[in-house]
């Protein structure tokens, strides 16, 4: 296999990868965790206020 | 909602430590960064004295800035963060404090030996074998407390920062022990199992990876952290934080050969180092828009909260170094920055700008926090820092990028018959007066961080207690 086949299918490679990964991240399933993750540094705060 | 109470405290003293010493290595290390700017500017100023020589000094800047300073400032905030957003205690009380002392006898060692003359001769690797095994215990211990407290996490989730700390912890072992693999010859001298372009290669990949990963990636973590903190709002995009994540550590591996540009370096990798640098504004920019947009509603805290201001003006200098230096891996771009000012400047716009404001930003929120307070004694003096440090950045960078650009304008001039146009030193005499225009900018840089180690001591001096904080229940959901 010349390199430049090799280089094509590795960037092939990765930008299916990368694409995967974005659906991944925005799929709806995922946005009721990813809301409570974000929520963390934060929960921390309101609960030093409260007794 | 269910409340489950937990019996137990973050470890803040190992966090306290760590904070102080990174107040107190700031200005170590920046009043050395005064002292070489001087020299430039008057060379005679410490002529015989061997061992405050610029060529010992300046490698004794750059450890005291970036591993003593920022290495202080990363250990301080991902233990404090690690053990917020976790719901939990450090793993181990003995190990923490174990990497706390370690650490300080590495930077002791490193003010020691630097200026002996005794170095590797690597940029940001100078430290001899010795030193670089003790340095791998202590990142091993790091390590093992960090993750340990992932594992005791109370939390489902591990949060975004945690992500960022995480590879950078693991990235700058991988770094350290690969680039400094050599044979001793004696207790204080040993020569690099590397050869040439090949050494060069392995010395880049490293060097741009300290940028990548000790300078960028751990400083992310804190962002993460502490622009929602402060904003009191969650991160603008968590699913444009994770894409940030992956983005940013596949892509800075490969980013290296870009300091290589028209060496000997095989032609294919430098354009490789090139195009990788060119991909790695996507992801520096995507996370510092989702940084800044964070504050988007509450912008009015930009005027009032002088951390804040901290925090988002060094996501603009963070954007301004990630735009630049992508353009600067270009090879015709690099053909006239490479090994002048422009360089400098870069890497402080970099540094003063985006690094050390980050983390003085995230000092200045988690001190009054750590001693049981609300804020720091005075926010005035917070808001007085900001302005002297920021003016000081603005002189340095502004002046560096003056002399870099005419310093390559002149060398590359060339009269009709091929000669060329200036010798070097005619455009050392023509930088000169910018040497002048750095040093002040340097000056008040270093003033900013003696307003801030007043403000440090009085809020110390305010506290109650120093008592650790109770750990968080954690709240479930029914």
């Amino acid at each position: 296999m010349s390199s430049g086949v090799l280089s094509g299918a590795a960037t092939a490679v990765l930008l299916v990868i990368f694409v995967a990964g974005w659906i991944w991240a925005w799929s709806s399933r995922r946005q009721q965790d990813f809301e409570a993750a974000a929520r963390l540094p934060l929960e921390d705060d309101a609960k030093e206020c409260s007794p | 909602m269910n409340a489950a109470t937990v019996d137990e405290r973050y470890n803040d003293t190992v966090v306290r430590q760590f904070t102080l010493m990174t107040v107190v290595w700031g200005i170590v290390g920046m009043a050395v960064g005064v002292l070489i700017a001087a020299q430039l500017y008057w060379p005679a100023l410490t002529e015989g004295i061997s061992w405050l020589s610029y060529g010992r000094l300046r490698p004794l800047h750059t450890n005291a800035v970036v591993f003593a300073f920022g290495g202080c400032a990363l250990m301080a905030t991902s233990f404090y963060v690690v053990q917020r957003t976790c719901h939990a205690r450090l793993f181990s009380d003995r190990l923490a404090s174990f990497v706390f002392w370690g650490w300080q006898a590495v930077i002791l060692s490193a003010a020691v030996s630097l200026p002996l003359g005794l170095t590797q001769g690597k940029e940001y690797a100078e430290l001899e074998w010795p030193i670089d095994i003790l340095i791998t215990l202590v990142w091993v211990a790091y390590a093992v407390v960090f993750f340990g407290t992932l594992v005791r996490r109370r939390v489902k989730h591990i949060y975004v920062a945690n992500w960022f700390y995480a590879s950078f912890i693991v990235a700058v072992a991988l770094l350290h022990v690969v680039n400094n693999l050599a044979l001793p010859v004696s207790w204080l001298k040993s020569y690099s199992v590397y050869t040439g372009a090949v050494d060069a290669m392995a010395q880049w990949w490293y060097g741009h990876n300290a940028v990548g990963f000790f300078l960028t990636a751990g400083f992310l973590g804190m962002m993460y952290y502490f622009v929602p903190k402060q904003a009191g709002r969650p991160v603008y995009s968590y699913r444009l934080s994770i894409v940030h994540f992956w983005a940013l550590i596949a892509i800075y591996m490969w980013a290296g050969p870009h300091h290589l540009q028209y060496t000997a370096l095989p032609d294919w990798a430098q354009s490789l180092g090139m195009v990788f640098s060119l991909i790695l504004l996507a992801p520096s920019w995507g996370g510092a828009i989702n940084g800044v947009m964070t504050l988007s509603g509450a912008w009015h805290k930009l005027r009032t909260d002088p951390i804040i201001k901290f925090l988002i003006v060094s996501l603009s200098f963070y954007m301004i170094a990630t735009f630049e230096g992508p353009m600067m891996s270009i090879k015709t771009v690099n053909s006239l920055s490479h090994y002048t000012d422009w360089t400098v400047g870069h890497v402080h716009a970099g540094a003063l700008g985006w690094v050390a404001m980050i983390s003085l930003g995230a000092v200045y929120a988690m001190w009054p926090r750590l001693l049981g307070l609300q804020t720091m004694h005075s926010v005035k003096l917070i808001d007085l820092h900001f302005w002297i440090h920021t003016i000081g950045v603005v002189f340095y960078i502004a002046s560096m990028w003056i002399a870099g650009v005419m310093q390559g304008l002149m060398w590359r001039a060339t009269n009709a018959d091929g000669t060329l146009t200036y010798s070097f030193v005619e455009s050392l005499a023509a930088t000169y007066p910018y040497y002048l225009i750095r040093f002040l900018g340097g000056v008040l840089v270093l003033l900013g961080m003696g307003v801030m180690a007043w403000n440090i001591w009085l809020t110390w001096r305010a506290a109650h207690s120093t008592q650790d904080m109770a750990v968080l229940p954690v709240v479930t959901q029914h």
